[in-house]
């Protein structure tokens, strides 16, 4: 591509580099009427505006010179940047674990993009132990780049492709899976691994980063160390996210795949168990179980790969005032199958009910979550949700919304039997549905109150 | 090498920096007066030693923009530190713990970092870019300084020549190091994020004084915008030192100005003696390319020493180590800085990246002292097979430490061969200097994703030259030439009552010394008695000059009106409209007189003070002191 030469830029400042043949890359002094600039000229990200060209001065920032101040630009040479991790060969230790590392995308391997200004993922097993020599103490890697999207570009070609993947990888007879995600939508690609993954003799181990690796404060560094040490060692065979426990650079936590949550836009202690506890805790060295009712690592190279997936399926996050015509353009365009994520025990408005009436005689799939996160949707307690359950909504347990979300497309890629559909539905498969919510299920510490702010200020955040 | 050597401090003259070829300039920071923090809307100068939470976080060196890995990234690497952070929620929030990314850029900073580029005459950049510094002492808990560079190219008048002022960046503040003991950094987040400018002049200095001089030049012209921080702590200058034959050294933080003289001569001093250590060197035949070294586990060796550190160690289980220096003897004990030799710059090292923090943390044959015997150095000598003409150099801690701490030494005793390594130093109480880290270079800037570029418009900057404020040496100069008194003119060059002065003599006509006195003098004898002069802005003071300029109070009224304000909070100028003059006066003076005549005086001497003293105090704002002795002497 010819403008790969003036990479980003557009309008005016792209006239005055064609006219004074002034290439990315070219360390050049840029004369203007307010005085000369010496520098590298960089690319331009492509939401920036068109009147600023961008240059990298000797001592390493960067300024933005107005082009149309530009009288001359003297080309001087040329220095394109090579942003490579230094890549070394990952050591093989056949007393070791096999580790293979799955990589779909996000920050947890990232570089600096000009298109965007933003970082993109980069990644390989040689880049990884470059830049994080530690892996080598826990197994054999290698990896495998499925894809290089953004978490919020996964969909349903991502997620039976990586599900296939990890069916190969357990028939190669791997000890361990790691998969590399952004993570927006972790927690929805990891309920739909945890249904189309089923019986997996080994652990299966979704991280990402918070903090993009190319900052020294990264997370992805101890995130990677804690993931694939779960994936080498431990004996939990299900599949789990891996992210920080504290914000501290301390210890992580693995969450069941169908119970966690991304939880704020920005921690790095983002990711939390909902209605139960997380299964382990894993630091650099040891991984501490906090339960014992997981699923157990094997021996043999048995797993189940269901890749069944229904498309038409949505959330509807209810509103006060919502009116029926959200319902009825979803009947309109063939949706098989609505999750709803209601207020309280798991309510919506009256004038909603002729619609929810219209969608179940359509055949339509309708499950009801609560958009409290924590608690069981409990249709029975007030008359409205009886009324509801009359039309036809069922109520969803304890599934996150999320959760029901990703097992209404699997059971609907199944069967359109409603009555199978909701069997299903209801027979909990990877701890999405649970019987009982402990009392330390639900904790959200309140900041302000005294024997609060007594237990922040005793631990490492 | 020309042949000098350099002499007390007091003794050095001008002609002896230029025989040394001695080259300084400054790297000036100054936190700017805004009420919230750059990159987030946290309280600015909210200071506390309370916190209520504390972060633990790891550095790992990145690569830069283009692709490189910085050299001082990879020495904070191999120091391993956990670095603690406290928290206290009243001054941080989620984005100073690296949890949140940053908002927009604080625009009131901005505006007053683009005031101080126009008063250094500087261009200020059409578009700025964030960038990320990278920091991985911990100082940042992102790892890096956000920065940008927003004004190129200006200059300041110094003595018959022009300073260089390179560039301007706005950044923000580091966290406060509350301690650094093993692999264990402590650091307090309040002045985080806090706006600052750092302003960089070019190698434009020839004597240590003047870099002092040019700092106050600097400090004051920011200071003359009144929208920059004052007091301990507020401005902090980096100094950049070099010889002939040197290298480029930067001093760290220097808290006060009066101390860089002495810190830069320390430095020259240092360098030209390094240098001077190179040539012995290479005398002995020894180069870079001959260099050589071992060394030896010798725990074994002075396991029954009576030397206590090395007795401490031996009890905790810890080993001993003996870097054997080829060559060496007796350049361990050469002279670097004021009282300090080249045996500190290898005990830094070991301090600061091997974090054997407890001082000894070595012990060398150059210097033997009181501490092993000589059947224990003898033994060690024929151990590790030194001769007469090498150095033994002991360190002792864990297995880990001391690996680092041998390769430390070795490494900064073969730099000797070269010359003068390139670090930054940390400036010390006694004005000398020590290691800091490796001098850190471009390879550690990165653009910051996490921010769009901010255009800087025609606009803007016309909106801020409309006020900004005449330089402080032009304002000199006129005060001179309208005589107001020598003590006033500096502070009211860099007053916030500048301004004002300007427009009461230039408009109102206003006596220069009157005003000068007024906004300059009156505040501060308030302040001696202990009253709070801040409620005395621009506004109340205009309003008093004007009731002066009205005839509703005279000079010393001005100074009654300004203590009632602050006392009352509010304005009086007396219950008569006019002051009082003529006839009116001479009334005053004669019911006074009357007065007096009746009451018995013990001492009739003091007699026209005690009238001019009750006049006063019962017409307050309404008399001219000086009026009135003149009266009285004609009355006389």
């Amino acid at each position: 591509m010819a403008d790969d030469n003036y990479k980003g830029y557009r309008g005016e400042a792209l006239s005055v580099l064609k006219n004074f043949n002034a290439l990315v890359w070219s360390d050049v002094e840029i004369t203007t009427t307010k005085g000369k600039y010496k520098g590298i000229i960089l690319p331009r990200s492509e939401t920036a505006d068109q009147f600023h060209i961008v240059i990298k001065m000797p001592i390493g920032y960067n300024i933005g010179v107005a082009a149309n101040l530009v009288t001359d630009i003297q080309i001087r040479g040329r220095k394109e940047a090579h942003y490579k991790i230094p890549e070394k060969d990952f050591p093989r230790d056949p007393g070791k674990p096999n580790v293979k590392l799955l990589g779909t995308g996000g920050t947890i391997a990232s570089r600096l993009d000009y298109r965007t200004g933003a970082v993109i993922p980069a990644f390989s097993p040689g880049e990884l132990y470059g830049s994080v020599p530690e892996l080598a103490n826990y197994c054999n890697l290698d990896t495998e780049k499925l894809y290089g999207v953004f978490s919020e570009n996964m969909g349903p070609e991502q997620w039976i492709g990586t599900a296939q993947a990890i069916g190969r990888e357990i028939q190669k007879g791997v000890d361990g899976i790691v998969i590399g995600h952004g993570t927006d939508t972790m927690h929805h690609t990891a309920a739909i691994l945890s249904f189309m993954v089923q019986n997996s003799p080994i652990p299966i181990v979704m991280v990402g980063s918070q903090r993009s690796s190319d900052r020294p404060s990264s997370d992805a560094a101890l995130n990677l160390m804690h993931s694939v040490k779960t994936a080498a060692e431990s004996d939990i065979a299900e599949v789990m996210v891996c992210m920080f426990g504290p914000t501290s650079d301390y210890y992580g936590l693995l969450h069941r795949g169908t119970r966690v949550r991304k939880m704020h836009s920005s921690y790095r202690s983002t990711f939390r168990t909902i209605g139960e506890i997380p299964i382990a805790k894993v630091s650099r060295d040891a991984i501490t179980p906090l339960r014992s009712d997981y699923k157990r690592r094997r021996k043999d190279r048995d797993v189940t790969i269901n890749t069944a997936f229904e498309e038409k399926v949505s959330i509807v996050y209810y509103y006060p005032n919502m009116k029926p015509d959200i319902i009825e353009s979803l009947i309109d365009n063939d949706y098989k199958g609505i999750v709803i994520a209601g207020t309280g025990l798991g309510h919506v408005n009256k004038p909603l009910y002729p619609a929810l009436k219209r969608a179940h005689e359509k055949g339509i799939s309708i499950y009801m979550t609560v958009q409290t996160l924590w608690g069981y949707v409990q249709m029975y307690v007030y008359d409205t949700g009886r009324d509801m359950m009359e039309l036809g909504v069922i109520p969803g347990e304890n599934m996150l919304p999320e959760a029901a979300y990703m097992k209404l497309c699997w059971a609907l890629g199944q069967t359109n039997d409603q009555k199978k559909v909701k069997e299903i539905m209801l027979t909990p498969v990877a701890g999405e549905i649970t019987e009982r919510e402990p009392s330390n299920g639900y904790l959200i510490y309140q900041g302000g109150l005294p024997e609060v702010e007594e237990f922040i200020s005793k631990y490492i955040k | 090498m020309k042949e000098f050597s350099f002499k007390p401090f007091e003794e050095m003259t001008e002609k002896d920096y230029e025989t040394v070829g001695f080259k300084s300039g400054l790297e000036i920071h100054q936190q700017l007066l805004t009420s919230k923090k750059l990159f987030c809307r946290c309280p600015s100068a909210k200071y506390s030693e309370h916190y209520d939470a504390e972060i633990l976080r790891h550095m790992r060196p990145t690569l830069s923009e283009l692709g490189e890995y910085d050299g001082t990234a990879l020495m904070e690497f191999k120091t391993k530190k956990d670095i603690l952070y406290r928290i206290n929620r009243e001054s941080v929030c989620t984005y100073e713990m690296d949890d949140t990314p940053p908002f927009l850029i604080n625009n009131e900073a901005l505006d007053i970092a683009l005031e101080c580029g126009l008063l250094f005459d500087c261009a200020v950049v059409d578009e700025l870019h964030i960038a990320r510094k990278q920091y991985l002492d911990g100082s940042i808990p992102t790892g890096f300084q956000r920065t940008a560079i927003f004004a190129l190219d200006g200059k300041i008048p110094y003595k018959n020549r022009i300073i260089d002022i390179v560039q301007m960046s706005i950044e923000e503040d580091s966290c406060r190091e509350v301690s650094d003991t093993g692999h264990l950094r402590v650091y307090r987040t309040d002045r985080l994020g806090m706006p600052l400018i750092e302003t960089v002049t070019g190698p434009c200095m020839r004597t240590p004084f003047e870099v002092a001089e040019v700092a106050e030049i600097c400090a004051n012209i920011v200071r003359s915008t009144n929208k920059v921080r004052r007091g301990i702590g507020t401005a902090r200058e980096d100094v950049n030192v070099s010889v002939e034959g040197g290298t480029r050294i930067e001093i760290k933080g220097v808290p006060k100005i009066g101390r860089i003289p002495l810190l830069t001569y320390n430095e020259a001093m240092r360098q030209w003696n390094l240098l001077r250590l190179r040539e012995e060197l290479n005398k002995r035949g020894i180069t870079k390319d001959t260099f050589d070294a071992k060394w030896e586990n010798i725990t074994r060796i002075v396991k029954k020493s009576h030397y206590q550190p090395i007795r401490n160690a031996i009890d905790q289980g810890l080993i001993v180590k003996c870097v054997l220096l080829k060559g060496y003897s007796g350049l361990l004990r050469w002279q670097t800085q004021t009282d300090t030799y080249f045996s500190k710059e290898i005990s830094d090292r070991v301090r600061v990246i091997a974090c054997l923090t407890t001082i000894p943390n070595i012990l060398h044959s150059d210097s033997k002292g009181d501490t092993l015997t000589s059947a224990e150095w003898l033994n060690i000598k024929k151990f590790v097979g030194a001769s007469g003409t090498d150095t033994m150099v002991l360190v002792w801690g864990n297995e880990p430490d001391t690996e680092t701490a041998v390769k430390e030494i070795i490494i900064r005793a073969k730099e000797a061969t070269i010359g003068v390594p390139s670090e930054t130093r940390q400036a010390l109480r006694d004005g000398t200097n020590g290691f800091e880290r490796i001098l850190p270079g471009a390879d550690r800037m990165y653009p910051d994703t996490d921010l769009p570029p901010t255009k800087i418009t025609h606009e803007r900057l016309d909106e801020i030259r409309q006020h900004i404020p005449d330089k402080f040496w032009e304002r000199e100069k006129w005060y001179g030439e309208l005589k107001i008194p020598a003590d006033t003119i500096r502070e009211l060059s860099i007053s916030k009552f500048a301004k004002l002065f300007k427009t009461l003599v230039l408009e109102w006509n206003i006596n220069p010394t009157t005003a000068a006195v007024s906004l300059i003098q009156f505040p501060k004898r308030l302040k001696k008695k202990k009253l709070d002069t801040s409620a005395l802005n621009e506004e109340i003071m205009k309003e008093i000059f004007r009731a002066f300029k009205d005839n509703m109070i005279s000079q010393s009224g001005i100074l009654w009106a300004m203590k009632n304000f602050i006392l009352k909070g509010k304005l009086f100028f007396g219950t008569t409209s006019q002051i009082f003059s003529g006839k009116e006066l001479d009334e005053i003076v004669l019911l006074a007189g009357k007065e007096i005549e009746a009451t018995n005086i013990r001492r009739p001497e003091k007699k026209e003070e005690i009238l001019i003293g009750a006049v006063m105090n019962k017409y307050r704002m309404k008399i001219d002191g000086k009026h009135l002795a003149q009266k009285l002497s004609q009355v006389k």
